[in-house]
């Protein structure tokens, strides 16, 4: 191995995959077989985390930078003058497995820019996966990407080694697509996106009667938007989510705040801030769905397109919905105990066990670690004292914000301060 | 008076000492470990011999009382190496036995409480060790780390590292502790190493490990800057997933 080229290639083809933020590890339980190398744990483990807090779970690399297309949001992008280079298939089996073997990864998140046609790199992706599982007896997990337009023979064939499969929307809305990124089709996107999920249909049906069916993408799909760059509501962006997690079953979709790259007028200028604060709540909105039994049609509304930057998603909810509150924590079911701002899914289930020994209090809530200081306007307990008689919305906001530090708030101190002076 | 009873440190220990609290019908009863006891005049002081089955006859009686929630928050209390959490864990378990149902899961009750916080510490803890142990390659091809956790963990890891790495052989070896996980290609014993001063020190490192072994780290350290997005730089939440006592094992934080 040559390890000063392997050095540059690995410094291109990380640093040009670095904006898939996906990086999750988790959703697949592969075991390991026959006294071979690693297994997948359901929950995944970060094994370190970049200076900008994100977890890093996976070997996160392109297999090639070189690309046909020119997309307007991607450092990859055909006209953009930056050094190219390749892996070959073989490099990338030995750099998983070594960093694998060390403890530094859970797997291989293994992505690519597009050469020659989409299938010619469909298959030198499934090249790497397959000699992973094949040849190296390779339990650990692995991501690949669905390059848009592959087609369906490869894609069946992709699930058969890989974990997880994912294409990236990047934009949520088809007119912003047809903007920043002329030469994609929506309709490639979807193609493997369509096949994938059928396949995990068809395979979730003949395990059913056959023990030994050989797994398929047992990570399921997800997709990536990125924030930001098309000028679309938060609305736009969460009924596209919302659409795609119904539509192919997908595991998670992510949001990354646009990272200006270019000089590309069609584009937030070079300099402008990240939405880190937007990508946030678009991410409580996400959680909100898919854990809290939300809709989207309660979250964002045509009156309501954009979701709040001081508070929080399920805050703003149930300000607007005053008329549900106080619930008694002593009989609320699960479902609106899980509605009840500054109580989480963990408080919720605490609560609920709890509760079968003796009718609870304040000073139990506390204990359980609730954030009294936000749900006291919204609960009854066993205590005499009930905060919020006759407040209104407005007066309840401004009560919260007054006594809250949360983390948005130190951590995106740069940006409210910038908003403040806007507004 | 307060009867202390004092045993070797070990978990068949202190069920041991728990055995003989319920056979003699102590009343005021402490249990500490042997090494942390210091005399006091009006305090009687027991040694307890570790008896295998009397533990296991205490775990047993736990087992009928308590789910394997109980349970384990009893053996992380135990990891945890609090000192006093013996009188915690005696009082849960004086409980349990009280109880008609599991009370495991009776957070309103402030033993429980405060064992399922020592719990999800341990947990956490387990958790870091799963994933900031950075194996080297030494010259005889065993992958080889070092910790040296807040709590008694390796216990806690062993399973995860030895599912994982069913095909290598590896140490992880407990500095503070002083001992190890070896798993040998076909199961885990525990060892103790005396290493010679210096043993591991920068200069020592060429002698152990392998060439390929400095390269792999240069490259890792290199993915590592290179995955890293400076716009979206937070110390703070890096702080947060990453404190700074962890530093010295990870590769990708050694300066140089
Ligand atoms: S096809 Fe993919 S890699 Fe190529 S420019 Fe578009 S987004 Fe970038």
């Amino acid at each position: 191995m040559n390890y000063e080229r392997i050095k540059e290639k690995l410094d291109i083809l990380a640093d040009a995959a670095k904006y898939d933020v996906s990086c999750s590890s988790s959703g697949s339980t592969r075991t390991n077989k026959n006294k071979g190398l690693g297994n997948s744990s359901s929950s995944g483990i970060c094994h370190t985390y970049t200076e900008d807090g994100r977890c890093v779970s996976l070997l996160k690399i392109l297999l090639t930078n070189h690309c046909i297309f020119n997309c307007a949001y991607c450092v990859t992008r055909k006209s953009n003058d930056i050094k190219r280079a390749a892996f070959k298939v073989q490099e990338v089996v030995d750099l998983t497995i070594a960093f694998y073997r060390r403890n530094y990864i859970e797997g291989l998140f293994l992505s690519s820019g597009i050469f020659k046609n989409p299938d010619y790199t469909m298959e030198r992706l499934i090249g790497v996966a397959k000699k992973l599982r094949l040849e190296e007896n390779f339990n650990g997990y692995i991501h690949l990407k669905s390059i848009p337009g592959a087609s369906d023979e490869l894609m069946r064939e992709a699930g058969l080694y890989a974990d997880r499969l994912s294409v990236n929307i990047e934009i949520p809305t088809e007119k912003g697509l047809k903007l920043l990124a002329p030469d994609k089709d929506r309709k490639d996107f979807i193609m493997p996106m369509n096949k994938v999920k059928n396949e995990i249909i068809q395979y979730k049906n003949d395990k059913r009667k056959f023990k030994n069916t050989p797994l398929y993408a047992p990570a399921g799909q997800s997709t990536q938007m990125i924030i930001g760059a098309g000028g679309e509501t938060d609305a736009e962006i969460m009924y596209s989510s919302a659409y795609f997690y119904k539509q192919f079953n997908l595991k998670r979709v992510y949001y990354s705040g646009y990272i200006p790259i270019s000089y590309d007028e069609r584009l937030p200028a070079i300099g402008t801030e990240v939405p880190l604060l937007r990508e946030n709540r678009l991410y409580q909105t996400d959680w909100l769905l898919r854990f809290y039994g939300f809709d989207i049609r309660e979250l964002l509304t045509p009156e309501h397109p954009n979701l709040d930057s001081d508070i929080d998603p399920k805050l703003s909810w149930a300000l607007r919905h005053l008329d549900l509150f106080p619930l008694d924590i002593n009989k609320a079911d699960k479902f609106m105990l899980a509605r009840i701002p500054g109580v989480g899914l963990k408080s919720v289930n605490k609560i609920i066990q709890a509760r079968r020994f003796r009718r609870l209090n304040w000073d139990h809530l506390k204990a359980l670690g609730i954030a009294s200081n936000r749900a006291k306007y919204f609960i009854l307990c066993n205590s005499g004292e009930y905060e919020s008689k006759d407040r209104t919305a407005a007066q309840i906001k401004g009560l919260i914000l007054q006594n809250s530090t949360s983390k948005f708030r130190k951590t995106f101190d740069q940006q409210l301060n910038l908003f403040n002076s806007i507004n | 008076m307060t009867t202390i009873l004092m045993y070797d440190g070990s978990f068949n220990g202190f069920l041991s000492a728990v055995f003989i609290k319920y056979e003699y019908k102590m009343q005021q009863v402490r249990i500490r470990k042997a090494a942390f006891t210091s005399k006091n005049l009006f305090d009687s002081i027991e040694e307890v011999i570790t008896n295998d089955k009397k533990a296991e006859r205490v775990w047993l009686k736990l087992k009928q009382k308590c789910s394997s929630k109980g349970l384990s928050f009893l053996y992380k209390a135990y990891l945890s190496e609090i000192i006093g959490g013996e009188d915690l864990m005696l009082k849960f378990i004086e409980i349990a036995l009280q109880s008609e149902k599991c009370i495991a899961s009776d957070y309103s009750s402030p033993v429980v409480l405060k064992l399922s916080q020592i719990a999800k510490k341990i947990h956490r803890e387990k958790h870091r060790m799963e994933a900031f142990v950075r194996f080297k390659q030494t010259k005889d091809n065993i992958y080889f780390a070092t910790i040296s956790p807040d709590y008694n963990v390796l216990p806690l890891i062993c399973s995860h590292f030895e599912k994982r790495y069913a095909d290598q052989k590896w140490i992880i070896y407990d500095e503070k502790r002083n001992y190890g996980l070896y798993y040998n290609g076909n199961h885990v014993i525990i060892v103790k190493i005396d290493f010679k001063k210096d043993a591991l020190s920068s200069q020592n490192k060429a002698l152990f490990y392998t060439r390929d072994e400095s390269d792999f780290q240069v490259l890792w350290k290199s993915y590592f800057k290179m995955t890293n997005i400076v716009s979206r730089k937070n110390t703070k939440l890096h702080l947060q997933h990453v404190p700074k006592r962890y530093w010295k094992y990870l590769t990708e934080k050694e300066l140089y």
